[in-house]
């Protein structure tokens, strides 16, 4: 195991050290939704029951599957989701 | 740190011979009257067999009593160093301890060995690790599993490329290139009007790839940028392709192996590429200038990287745009200028100052646009074969500029709104006026580039050049 490397703050530090997160949308009207299956067992009946709701508000919403929890998704995969939506959830546990 | 014991101090490492060889000699000290400490800096378990061996192999002592050689034999009294002996010298070594007979049958005199305190990369990390600079910047740790340049990239942190780490030990190796205070407060950055220390300038010179030698010039230019006259806010906000660019006169551009030769505006040449390419970190990171946000050029230019290079004075025909500013011959400076992206000037016929002048006037007439006047200062960048055409014919600087400041009176009718089926221009009311093409004191000459290739090059300035906007600035460059 590596151990982590400590580094200088290069800015002026007016924002929080902690990495800010991206902002979420403030509602989900007119975004496309991804539904990404990391390929965990039971991840999709979980997807299927969100994508239901999800539908019945008149949203859109795409399925994407990882080809294994163990690794990280492919770079397609990413790129197929960042281009092709506006947001995406993930089924994390089983 | 405990006091240090009074008595005599041997400072030592295996791995050195005269070290080694004086073993006998501190085998002696520790039968004397005197308390004996021997602080090892590489092996606890030498030397074998005399008592009061110490481990330093963390350094600690040695970094506090700034030890340089070894061995070393310091003498202590009431807890307080009063004399020492560096390497082996017999007689030294008699007088300091008092012991007459010390060291028979040794060689008179052997130079010791370099230190491990001191070895190029353990100094930095033993003056983080022990205190001896203090660095203010908040600690930002990289996520074990994350590759530290990632980091940087993902914090916002670089301008496109990769950076350097900024690690505690390469910020302090990159604070010995000055003499200044890391605390000192170089200038107050805009957009964000954030006031600078040579801390942050030296954090983000480290993340440029700057050497520590670089860093006066680094200052100078962070210096520069942030005089009133040069209207960085302005520059950096304006839809304009402009950004500093930096122009560095005498001896430190050679001392720190600046290209003003072959491809003196390109790419390949660290001391420029960095320099230039530290002022925009620091504007971006210190300063919170950042493209889409307060930087809202409309296509920017590839010089928003880095745009830096040194004049060739050596091979000019003339005086130096810092003597021609002011500064005494040998004085090193800085130059900013807000400037665009390079502009070619081909002329590989012209055998005469008058017919080469000629092609100057026409092509700097493009600055900006050829029929706008008196809005964009530029710098013209003359190259040796050109240069040795005014050389032969005898034109100083000054006659060159007074030729093309009359070239390029432009007769109004040529530039009003309209005019040559073009609608952008001057108002109509100016077209019988003779207009200068540029301010007074709005077109610099420097003389850079390889020897081979009948080429010039224009760099045109902002359009807001002048009191109004931008105006170079020149720093002396200060160790």
């Amino acid at each position: 195991m590596t151990t982590s490397t400590v580094l200088l703050d290069p800015t002026a530090e007016n924002s929080p050290d902690k990495r800010e997160r991206l902002l979420r949308p403030k509602d989900l009207e007119g975004l496309i939704v991804g539904l990404l299956d990391i390929s965990k067992a039971r991840g999709d009946i979980f997807l299927d029951e969100i994508d239901k709701q999800l539908t019945k508000r008149g949203l859109k919403t795409r399925r994407y599957q990882k080809p294994t929890f163990a690794r990280v998704a492919p770079i397609e995969l990413k790129q197929e989701i960042s281009t092709q939506c506006d947001l995406v959830i993930e089924a994390l546990a089983d | 740190m405990e006091k240090l014991r009074d008595g005599f101090i041997v400072f030592c490492k295996r791995e050195c011979a005269t070290c080694a060889m004086v073993v006998p000699v501190m085998k002696e000290l520790g039968k004397g009257d005197q308390e004996l400490t021997i602080y090892t800096q590489d092996d606890p378990s030498f030397p074998d067999g005399i008592p009061g061996v110490i481990d330093d192999t963390e350094l600690e002592r040695s970094y506090h009593l700034h030890i340089e050689t070894v061995p070393t034999l310091v003498r202590v009294e009431n807890g307080e160093e009063i004399a020492r002996a560096v390497g082996w010298d017999r007689a030294e070594w008699r007088v300091l301890t008092g012991i007459e007979g010390l060291g028979e049958g040794l060689p008179d005199f052997r130079p010791g060995c370099g230190a491990k305190n001191v070895e190029p990369g353990i100094a930095e990390e033993l003056s983080v690790r022990f205190g001896g600079v203090l660095l203010t910047a908040r600690r930002i740790e990289s996520p074990q599993l994350e590759d530290d340049v990632e980091t940087c990239f993902s914090r916002g942190w670089t301008d496109g490329l990769p950076v350097v780490p900024p690690t505690e030990v390469r910020v302090v190796r990159m604070l010995e290139g000055t003499t200044r205070l890391s605390d000192d407060v170089v200038g107050i950055i805009p957009p964000n009007q954030v006031p600078c220390t040579v801390e942050k300038v030296a954090i983000n010179a480290v993340m440029a790839g700057c050497k520590p030698e670089y860093l006066p010039v680094v200052l100078a230019a962070v210096e520069a940028a942030c005089m009133d006259e040069f209207c960085l806010h302005g520059l950096l906000a304006t839809t304009y392709f402009s950004g500093p660019v930096v122009i560095v006169n005498g001896p430190i551009s050679k001392v720190v192996g600046m290209n003003s030769g072959i491809n003196a505006l390109g790419q390949g040449n660290r001391a420029n590429a960095t320099i230039g390419r530290t002022l925009q970190l620091v504007v971006r990171n210190v300063g919170g200038g950042r493209p889409g946000e307060i930087d809202r050029s409309t296509l920017g230019n590839p010089g928003k990287y880095t745009f830096c290079f040194a004049e060739d004075e050596s091979g000019s025909p003339w005086e130096s745009l810092s003597v021609e500013r002011g500064y005494e011959e040998g004085t090193s400076t800085v130059t900013l200028f807000a400037g665009d992206g390079v502009q070619a000037v081909y002329d590989q016929l012209s055998r005469t100052a008058e017919s080469l002048v000629r092609t100057y006037a026409l092509c700097l007439r493009n600055v900006a646009h050829p029929k706008i006047p008196m809005a964009a200062d530029a710098i013209l960048v003359v190259s040796p074969e050109h240069g040795a055409i005014f050389r032969e014919a005898g034109w100083t600087k000054s006659k060159l500029k007074d030729e093309l400041s009359k070239l390029l009176q432009l007769p109004g009718a040529e530039l009003v709104r309209g005019a040559n089926g073009i609608a952008e221009g001057i108002p109509e009311e100016m077209k019988d006026a003779t207009i200068p093409k540029f301010r007074p004191g709005g077109l610099h000459i420097v003389y850079a580039g390889g020897t081979a290739g009948r080429f010039s090059a224009i760099i045109g300035g902002w359009v807001a050049s002048g009191p109004k906007g931008s105006q170079s600035v020149t720093k002396e460059i200060k160790p």
